[in-house]
């Protein structure tokens, strides 16, 4: 099957305008008898949920947490980007644009990112408007920060809680619409599968997972905007439910799958500290815009950091990338930190850690701070109580959940931190449109794969969001549901309808009876050990063709002895997880699959079969320059290809020295 | 940091659904790490309980990093527990030493019916936000987001009010179940914006006659929702709910 990404034809940057000037439209009363079904009210749900109601579609949302506020964009830390330029720093959509492209290592479509640089600053403006309160300077004007891979400042903050802000402001503009009937709120509820009339998305089976019942909901059009899949590797930064079953399941109905072994692994997380670790927790990137990274410069060195003096201290990014210094890309400040660990520079008790210092921040602040108060002759002492200050203000509630998961004060102690999984760039397949490969089916947000090519940089995960889900599908939806005025609301009674539910519970079925000895957390957790050792930071062909059988044997085992309690028709939250974790091992596969065939480094994919002589990915353009988009069948998965053509940003090198 | 292990006895609210009565059921749990998290001690004693084939016990949980607002368990009396400024995920068993007991129950309150075990509905916080907790601008409808200066204590006051995480713990807390800490914070970070000034009126009306009619409690001024509130909201925010309904009340001619 040929995958024709529709990118409208013409100029890179009136491409969205002419889109937009052309495209087919939806009258207001027909839009009333259009229905809209909406899975996951993240950034993306949120805002899509309630833009199209504004619009006045019928939109039904729903989400498995209690409350959409809930979703894990909330936890989202440092920012969100946007071009804005108010900082009259030489920023613009184009470098914003050109700077997403080559943080992503050259594997973005430069149509989507275009239009997302574009957009950018309709966000901040729509925000705003809605009341969330980002951090301001004192003349009222909105402040920024830097972030990691840029030379300018564009991120837009709200403490380290922007994520937070953001969402609440999407949910709030979504309940104004539940208020106003445009939209229907299902929580405690979760997809488990997409039902096609025809070969289009025509609706979906929800089960509420208070009840245990199964749910069958129309809808014109399926919109996934259900994030991404990190905890296929157990532990991540990801939320406990967050879970891949929405997008799996219409993968398996046709939508292929993008670059499922693109996986940001996000340098500065606590480390973990033992096996009970039920997840990890990030330490937002914007700590690297004050802190400075190093390992001490002997290996195996057991004295407290405070007692380590300057000249011993291996300040290995600024030494390596003179130019970003603590500021380059994510994928790149990953790699560093595990070669250091790796050669036994690592520090604390597992040795699989490096310092994030923030003492020469707070002396630099303390000072500036005694500058503007006309202050003079104050001791260190009075200078570093000010420093703190000012740190405290910028980032104490990070510091504060430092010290809440380690015990210790990282205003004394140089914070240990290590790489995490993070976020994942991979996702279902997806048109400029946001159309996937099944007609009707849209994925916004994390669920799909379009704008951050092989590595997303910082507070672009947030752009893109509510890029998506305010401003980009309200448009293409509208071509899409033109066509479908016509297309009367059709009855859940319908053959489809009953067949799909039937496979949803004869599965959920299957499950509960198999009555084995293994718990459900019991096989995540091996899956995660698979995917991480063999799936992570970095692959090679030898371990990823045995993590492929571990896999597949993983799966046999899991159908055959997982354990189970309760029944399928009440509260049960061992059974929704089960559902999951089978489709996260299904998943993990693929993921394996990708990682084999894409023989170059890339971005947050790093074969060791290919880098430079000083151990920086090595790209392969002339054969790797494509989309991964996989196909589900029977035999297995088929590869299609969908070549990737730079008109602006000609693929370079990508260096931050 | 010293770590150390201990071995604990659990005493937790068990209740099959909202129609059934429910009472405290004992459970022991060893080894425990002082690395761990609350909830982390909360798997192991699921997965004991699992492998003995019992029920593991239903509880609320997403982000385990102190944001999500969906942890909601009264630990001793209190709520998330014995920290300040602190949400139950981000409890660590440093908080506890061995051959403690620890009481486990939901949030309790008329307005919060329980759902299972420790999980309990709080779709109320939801609909009292629909009855007026937004700003009413379509999108698109934006002006430059630079366009109007906000004084910085008004938008740093409005933050700290937005930094409500909505998981109830002052609800739980208070001897009347009253909301108003969670209707104070919202109803306060849009009355310090310019935005929010053009339903400055309505949304304070609406939001509290919605709160009455989910059935929460009045305030008294015991300040048990500050002090339990994992995110520190104030109770001045509790102030300007009682003072921007009556200047609304004042000025509504409907009133």
């Amino acid at each position: 099957m040929a995958l024709n990404a529709n990118i409208p034809p013409g100029e890179m940057d009136k491409k969205w305008n002419d889109y937009k000037g052309h495209v087919k439209l939806v009258n207001p009363a027909n839009k009333r008898k259009l229905e809209v079904i909406v899975v996951g009210t993240g950034l993306a749900g949120a805002s899509a949920a309630a833009a199209l109601g504004e619009l006045g579609y019928k939109v039904k949302a729903f989400c498995f947490q209690d409350s959409p506020r809930r979703a894990h964009s909330i936890a989202a830390q440092g920012g969100i980007n946007a071009a804005k330029n108010y900082q009259n720093d030489g920023d613009s959509v184009f470098r914003l644009f050109y700077d997403t492209v080559k943080g992503g290592d050259y594997r973005a479509r430069e149509g989507n990112v275009h239009r997302l640089a574009e957009v950018s600053t309709s966000i901040i403006d729509q925000c705003v408007a809605q009341g969330v309160p980002f951090a301001r300077e004192y003349g009222g004007l909105l402040s920024n920060r830097s972030f990691g891979g840029t030379q300018v400042q564009r991120t837009f903050y709200a403490a380290g809680q922007t994520g937070q802000q953001l969402l609440l402001g999407a949910y709030s503009a979504l309940e104004r619409q539940v208020a106003l009937g445009n939209v229907t709120m299902y929580a405690r509820h979760e997809m488990l599968d997409v039902v096609k009339i025809d070969g289009k998305a025509r609706g979906i089976i929800a089960r509420d997972l208070i009840s245990g019942n199964l749910e069958k909901h129309f809808g014109h059009a399926v919109l996934l905007c259900s994030g991404g899949y990190g905890n296929v590797f157990y532990l991540s930064t990801n939320a406990m439910g967050s879970n891949v079953t929405a997008a799996w399941k219409a993968h398996k109905k046709g939508a292929f799958f993008g670059n499922p072994c693109f996986t940001q692994i996000h340098p500065t997380c606590i480390p973990v500290s033992g096996d009970h670790q039920s997840k990890l927790t990030l330490m937002s990137e914007s700590l690297r815009n004050d802190g400075r990274i190093w390992v001490p410069k002997q290996k195996g060195d057991q004295r407290n950091p405070k007692d380590i003096p300057e000249d011993e201290r291996d300040y290995y990014l600024e030494r390596r990338y003179p130019a970003f210094g603590n500021l380059v890309p994510r994928d790149v400040a990953s790699r560093a930190a595990k070669e250091r660990c790796d050669e036994g520079y690592g520090v604390g008790t597992t040795k699989m850690a490096v310092y994030l210092d923030y003492k020469d921040a707070i002396i630099r602040y303390g000072k500036i701070e005694a500058g503007k108060t006309g202050l003079k002759n104050l001791d260190d002492e009075a200078i570093i109580k000010l420093g703190k200050e000012v740190v405290q203000e910028k980032y104490g509630n990070l510091f504060e959940m430092y010290e809440k998961i380690t015990g210790e004060n990282p205003y004394e102690i140089p914070m240990r931190i290590y790489p995490a999984v993070h976020y994942t760039m991979g996702g279902l397949w997806v048109d400029y449109e946001l159309q996937t490969t099944v007609p009707g089916l849209y994925a916004l947000g994390e669920a799909n794969f379009s704008d951050h090519g092989a590595n997303r940089l910082g507070a672009s995960a947030l752009m893109q969001g509510l890029a998506d889900g305010y401003f980009v599908i309200p448009y293409t939806l509208g071509n899409y549901l033109a066509e479908e005025i016509r297309t009367t609301t059709i009855s859940t009674d319908h053959e489809a309808f009953l067949q799909t539910e039937k496979e949803v519970n004869a599965r959920l079925t299957k499950l509960i009876s198999i009555k084995g000895t293994q718990t459900v957390e019991s096989f995540h957790k091996r899956l995660g050990k698979i995917m991480w050792d063999k799936c992570g930071m970095a692959r090679n062909e030898k371990g990823l063709k045995e993590a492929i059988h571990e896999i597949q044997q993983l799966k046999l085992e899991f159908w055959n002895n997982v354990k189970i309690p309760g029944e399928i028709n009440e509260f049960n939250t061992e059974l929704d997880k089960a559902g999951r974790v089978a489709d996260f091992i299904e998943l993990g596969e693929l993921m394996c699959i990708d990682a084999l065939n894409r023989k170059e480094s890339c971005g947050g994919h790093f074969r060791e079969e290919s880098q430079t002589e000083d151990g920086e990915a090595k790209r392969d353009d002339e054969n790797f320059s494509y989309v991964a988009a996989w196909e589900n069948n029977e035999e297995g998965w088929t590869l299609h290809k969908e070549d990737l053509h730079f008109e602006i940003v000609k693929p370079t090198q990508r260096s931050y020295k | 940091m010293e770590h150390y292990t201990m071995n604990l006895t659990l005493k937790v609210w068990r209740q099959k659904n909202k129609k059934t009565a429910g009472k405290l059921e004992s459970y022991k749990v060893e080894n425990i790490s002082s690395e761990m998290s609350f909830l982390e001690m909360f798997d192991v004693l699921n997965e004991q309980l699992i492998i003995e084939g019992k029920e593991p016990i239903a509880f609320d949980h997403d982000c385990r990093e102190g944001i999500c607002g969906m942890c909601s368990m009264y630990i001793n009396g209190q709520a998330h527990g014995p920290w300040q400024q602190n949400t139950t995920c981000q409890l660590h068993m440093r908080a506890f030493k061995d051959g403690d007991t620890i009481v486990v129950e939901p949030w309790r309150s008329a307005a919060f019916p329980v759902v299972k075990d420790l999980v309990v509905d709080r779709s109320s916080f939801d609909r009292i936000i629909q009855a007026g907790g937004y700003i009413s601008v379509n999108t698109g409808n934006a002006v430059d987001a630079n366009a109007i200066p906000i004084d910085k204590k008004n938008a740093d006051d409005a933050f700290m009010a937005a930094a409500c995480i909505g998981c109830g713990a002052c609800v739980a807390t208070c001897k009347n179940g009253s909301a108003m800490l969670f209707v104070g914070a919202k109803v306060s970070q849009l009355a310090l914006l310019p935005q929010g000034g053009p339903e400055r009126e309505s949304r304070v009306l609406n939001m509290v006659a919605q709160m009455d009619v989910e059935g929460f409690g009045n305030c008294t001024n015991t300040y048990a929702c500050e002090a339990e509130c994992p995110k520190g909201i104030s109770v001045a925010n509790i102030a300007r709910l009682n003072s921007e309904y009556l200047k609304a009340g004042l000025s509504t001619e409907e009133n």
